[in-house]
């Protein structure tokens, strides 16, 4: 029995040592509504990846469970877990296999059972959400690294999962790309889709998504939104795990304006506070 | 050793058009140029160029004049080229040879193929691995790392050939925040402490700030600007090409249009220190 209440993702304790013996994750607990815009932040190999992965089965808890609305992923095949989690993955050569940019996008919908008029519809929006209508007949392997990352995003879309899975959306995009792909995200969400996300670029997570948590050595450090995340007295924290505060929050803290992750945050605290920020 | 393209076009096989176009550009030994522009602008294949692999490896055709160290890149072997530029390609995994057990041997791997002293390859490759901090990536699998350690460990690799041109496609792309200051401190140091010239393509217009003298910025295949980075990335209509401001520059144009000022002091360059 699932209710709307029933969380999107439910992770429980979880821990992962991977068959080399190297730990990965250690006791994560979270919970993500539905409709939410999640972050997950940290150091390289800090686990980001390795905790995805959990979310759609490819790979499988060592200790503790998650559960995909309300269900444990235990038990369940990945095939199963595809129809509700879509995973772009960081390395999109990884994921691309077909000849044509049309088919490959159309693989992971024709799997779910879509046919004809509804396949097409899938496909042709997702190709146009991430611009890539005009190379829908090329070969995957003659566009660019970006436009690589661009289909392998296309591809998940296309699916229409509840739950959608970013790694590194933002790799290899220039200045458009970036914009575009902040888009998505904003659009994900407002359709009622749950979108989690991995990134390095603290300004792309800070404008958008509403939640971000931060991953230290496999285990959970931090958990609010940007505005408690970036505050001045978490900086230590992050600085621990090699991330930076985004400079909006950076320079709000010199002007003692609170937290303003985002630039527009910021605008809005000195808008509000001239008197701060002749005092300084 | 000196890197100078003189009116350099490149098309790739089998290509209608030429995707770079007469191309000047001179990298002096200890600098380093930075490039920005738009995907698919003609970045990669500029590296691809400087560094001598087009068309050496890939075919193609090349005009114009492409040398390094005074010698044309066309009339170089392959191991003499091997020995005077280093390229770091934008896909890590493309770039580990696949065949190493161990970290330590994949960056073991190319020092080995110049045929150097056993004590030289180790030193090198312990040397590559401390500059970049990975000192303890050295037993692991080189199959079942991140992303980004994977990307460290490509450019390790690279700079254990101790090129006199190091050609960087996104050295950082994958690399959390301070994994990429790491990475730009100890390029810097290089190109100082060295006289390694290099040829480095960042969409992290912050890194570029510290890191390059001088930026070009690549449309169409064209250099369609060039000069010192902070000039050339103050520049208005640079958003047309695809490339994202350093912070501090669109955090002074957001808080400008809303009518306010800020100190200068407050939007130094993203991590000298003076922000925070």
């Amino acid at each position: 029995m699932t209710s709307s209440a029933t969380p999107a993702v439910a992770i429980d304790g979880l821990g992962f040592v991977y068959p080399d013996g190297t730990r990965a994750l250690t006791g994560v607990t979270l919970s993500i509504p539905r409709g939410q815009r999640v972050a997950i932040v940290g150091q390289n190999g800090s686990g980001k990846s390795t905790l995805v992965r959990q979310l759609n089965g490819l790979l499988r808890p060592t200790e503790g469970r998650v559960l995909i609305v309300g269900r444990d992923t235990t038990g369940r095949h990945v095939a199963q877990l595809a129809a509700e989690v879509g995973l772009a993955f960081q390395n999109p050569d990884r994921q691309i296999f077909a000849g044509r940019v049309r088919r490959e996008v159309e693989f992971g919908p024709r799997n779910l059972g879509l046919r004809g008029a509804a396949l097409d519809a899938a496909v042709t929006g997702a190709l146009e959400t991430t611009g890539l209508t005009q190379q829908a007949e090329a070969n995957p392997y003659d566009l660019g690294y970006s436009r690589r990352k661009l289909l392998a995003l296309a591809s998940v879309l296309a699916m229409g999962t509840p739950i959608v899975v970013l790694d590194e959306p933002t790799t290899g995009q220039d200045a458009r790309g970036v914009a575009r792909v902040q888009g998505i995200v904003t659009d994900l969400a407002a359709a009622g889709r749950t979108v989690v996300g991995i990134s390095h670029d603290m300004r792309f997570v800070a404008e958008s998504f509403e939640r971000v948590i931060v991953l230290r050595a496999g285990q959970l450090i931090l958990d609010g939104s940007p505005q408690e995340v970036f505050a001045e007295a978490n900086w230590p924290s992050l600085a621990s795990t090699y991330l930076e505060p985004p400079l909006p929050a950076r320079v709000g803290a010199v002007l003692r304006l609170g937290s303003t992750p985002t630039t527009a945050a910021l605008v809005r605290a000195l808008v509000a506070n001239p008197g701060d920020l002749r005092a300084w | 050793m000196t890197l100078r393209l003189a009116g350099a076009s490149y098309r790739y096989a089998g290509a209608r058009s030429p995707a770079l176009i007469g191309v000047d550009l001179v990298i002096e030994p200890g600098e380093v140029v930075g490039v920005v522009g738009a995907n698919e602008s003609g970045k990669s294949t500029l590296c691809l160029v400087a560094a001598g692999l087009a068309p050496a490896s890939i075919g193609g055709e090349l005009g114009g004049s492409v040398t390094l160290g005074g010698e044309e890149t066309r009339s170089l072997r392959p191991h003499e080229l091997a020995q005077r530029a280093g390229i770091l390609f934008q896909d890590a995994n493309t770039q580990l040879s696949g065949t190493a057990r161990s970290v330590w041997e994949e960056v073991a791997f190319g020092p080995r193929n110049l045929a150097l002293p056993v004590e030289e390859v180790v030193a090198r490759v312990g040397r590559a691995l401390a500059v970049l901090g990975i000192e303890a990536l050295a037993p692991r699998d080189p199959q079942r790392l991140s992303g980004g350690q994977a990307q460290l460990v490509a450019l390790a690799s690279v700079l254990a050939l101790r090129p006199a041109l190091l050609v960087l496609d996104e050295p950082t792309s994958q690399l959390d925040p301070l994994g990429t200051r790491l990475v730009g401190d100890a390029l810097a140091g290089l190109a100082a402490g060295t006289g390694t010239a290099i040829l480095v393509v960042e969409h992290k217009t912050d890194l570029l700030e510290r890191l390059a003298g001088r930026v070009l910025v690549v449309d169409g295949g064209r250099v369609v600007r060039s000069g010192l980075t902070a000039e050339v990335l103050e520049d208005p209509s640079l958003g047309h090409l695809g490339v994202e401001p350093p912070s501090r520059v669109a955090l002074r144009r957001a808080v400008e249009e809303a009518g306010l000022r800020l100190d200068p002091g407050a939007l130094a360059p993203a991590g000298s220190g003076h922000a925070s």
